[in-house]
């Protein structure tokens, strides 16, 4: 696997050859720079900006930030927490709980096909199968959960008609237990296509040479498998981590818009024109995500998993 | 583990596996169930009857939503999407297997990109069309042109900053995915063909396509499938009209009726539609290939 960006090919006629890269990567590199460098330049501008009921008002202040931040480092009388901290705490309480979900499932899954499935045709279609619903549309897959979920859905009706509960259990749907279920559901695929693709490229002598000299399967999983799939674990974790950290939409639809999250928060206050004040929010939040990133890729080059 | 036997863990995790398609797909099962409840049929189980009413009512629309005008936004912007990300997506790779500066800082902007929580780039794309609209107004105002100043509206739309907020969501899928092709590439073909005195468009044209070509279908059906179903990037970039799924995401506490799930259906079978047609088209280019080198 050579590097995508090292030349492949003899650099027959190179002056040509460089200015056609250029005007090559011209179009992707536009693309970029006006919907996503200028974008996020401008949110980090815009978060020291003044503003009013009406518009947004140029200025240098940390008005936005101290706004975020307010009454953050005290307990109030009452001896809660600021409403920044407290909906970041109940964020991080799902990032970490959907991350050790989907962490195992995906795991789990992603080992069964590439160990213990052995044609290579059976192989490919249950990878297929695990990864169709990527494609389909996130909204449709929430709404799904209600008629089972549902105070008269299918799990209440069992559960009543076998008398295993008496009245029907309200906390399925619209609740921290129904958006944990969600995220999983949604996201255990970004998991399993980069462990899997990590598993696929494990030398199979390695683990025969385990297995040879005495490893028990267990032995074998954690002391060669795992170590091996590092990278994969890594890239799936960013993925799920960074969007539980940023959604609004899953914690949204499946919280009956009743539970807080930073996503969220942004989304609202820019509902009411508070730009500035969503910007400083967004900065805040992208600080955190970079944080978690940067702590995750120390020992990961993605471009090797390619 | 070759033996004819398997052991007792092979069973254990292909049980929990089978659960866990049971898991992914149950659900959507579910839904396209219920939506051929008949007209008294309500959001749960037990269906009464099987009709295509809610079918009928979603396409007289529901509520105050215009619903096949949606859809058609949500695939003219789908298909506008594909297009960019398929010749975007070909046209970098070609400069990142050459000598390219800044190779790198235009790969971890990609990548940074798509792990970006999307709210971000969302707010980001709106503040910016934003900001462009007071430019807009103030420039007009200077000049003088009341006239066009009145019908000025917004730059936000769909062909604009939503089409910009999709890219930045489809390209890099479409840029990686061209990187493993292009990693598996044998690059004797092209030298052959250099070799036998074709022009750099020529050996693109009559050699590398053909050979890409069958992926280049999957990343234009990635680019449709994702922006077809897109809103967390969407929703903050988004002018006066909405697409599909951002009407769907309203339409979620407002609809309690199983036209919701008439509207599911009908968006997961234009997506499956499309998986459908790119998995055949990429059949069909692989096979055409194959016969070429065969005669």
């Amino acid at each position: 696997m050579s590097a995508p960006s090292t030349p492949s090919l003899p650099a027959a006629s190179a002056p040509g050859r460089t200015l056609a890269a250029w005007w090559q990567a011209l179009p992707l590199t536009t693309v970029f720079a006006l919907f996503f460098l200028i974008p996020l330049a401008l949110v980090l501008m815009v978060s020291f900006w003044d503003y009013n009921q009406y518009e947004m008002l140029p200025d240098f202040t940390f008005k936005n930030y101290l706004a975020v931040f307010d009454g953050c480092l005290s307990r109030n009388e009452s001896g809660d927490l600021c409403v920044t901290l407290k909906t970041y705490l109940s964020t991080f309480k799902f990032c970490l709980l959907v991350w050790a979900l989907t962490l195992v499932i995906g795991f789990t899954v992603s080992y069964f096909l590439a160990f213990h499935v052995q044609s290579s045709g059976v192989q490919v279609v249950l990878f297929v199968l695990c990864t169709i619903p990527f494609w389909t549309s996130n909204v449709i897959r929430m709404i799904a959960w209600v008629p089972l979920l549902g105070r008269n859905g299918l799990v209440n009706d069992f559960l009543v008609g076998y008398g295993m509960v008496d009245q029907p259990i309200e906390w399925l749907l619209f609740s921290n237990f129904s958006v944990v279920l969600a995220f999983v559901h949604l996201f255990t695929t970004f998991m399993i296509v980069p462990i899997f693709n990590s598993m696929m490229r494990i030398d199979r002598s390695l683990i025969e040479a385990a297995s040879d000299s005495g490893a028990s399967a267990w032995q074998t999983l954690w002391n060669v498998i795992i170590p091996l799939c590092r990278t994969g674990i890594i890239i799936g974790s960013i993925f799920v981590i960074t969007i539980v950290m940023g959604d609004f939409v899953t914690i949204g639809v499946m919280g009956g818009q009743q539970i807080a999250s930073v996503g969220k928060i942004i989304q609202v206050q820019t509902s009411y024109l508070q730009f500035p004040l969503a910007a400083a929010n967004a900065v805040v939040l992208l600080a955190i995500v970079l944080m978690i990133i940067w702590a995750l890729t120390r020992m990961v080059d993605i471009r090797k998993e390619l | 583990m070759n033996s004819d036997k398997r052991p007792p863990a092979f069973w254990l995790l292909a049980a929990f596996f089978a659960a866990y398609v049971l898991f992914l797909y149950g659900p959507m099962f579910v839904i396209v169930v219920l939506s051929f409840q008949g007209p008294e049929g309500g959001l749960t189980f037990p269906m009464r009857g099987v009709s295509l009413h809610w079918f009928s009512k979603l396409a007289e629309g529901l509520g105050t939503v215009d619903i096949s005008a949606a859809l058609r936004r949500s695939v003219g912007l789908g298909l506008t999407v594909m297009a960019f990300t398929i010749v975007l997506s070909v046209l970098a790779s070609l400069a990142f297997r050459k000598k390219l500066r800044f190779a790198n800082v235009l790969f971890f902007t990609v990548v940074a990109s798509l792990i970006m929580p999307s709210i971000i780039v969302s707010l980001g794309i709106g503040l910016e069309f934003r900001l462009l609209d007071g430019g807009v107004k103030k420039v007009l105002e200077t000049l003088g042109m009341d006239g066009v100043l009145e019908n000025y509206g917004t730059a936000l739309g769909i062909y604009t900053s939503a089409l910009g907020a999709h890219l930045t969501w489809t390209l890099p899928f479409g840029l990686l995915i061209m990187f493993a092709i292009f990693n598996r590439f044998n690059p004797a073909y092209e030298e052959a063909a250099r070799d036998l005195g074709a022009t750099p468009w020529q050996t693109f044209r009559h050699v590398v396509l053909p050979l890409i070509a069958p992926s280049v279908v999957g990343i234009g059906m990635f680019g449709f499938t994702l922006s077809w179903d897109e809103i967390a990037r969407t929703s903050q970039a988004i002018g006066d009209v909405n697409t599909l799924p951002l009407e769907l995401q309203g339409l979620t506490t407002t609809v309690t009726t199983p036209s919701i799930y008439a509207l599911g259906t009908v968006t997961m079978v234009v997506s499956f539609l499309v998986m459908g047609l790119a998995v055949g088209l990429s059949s069909l280019l692989a096979k055409r290939q194959h016969a070429k080198r065969d005669t």
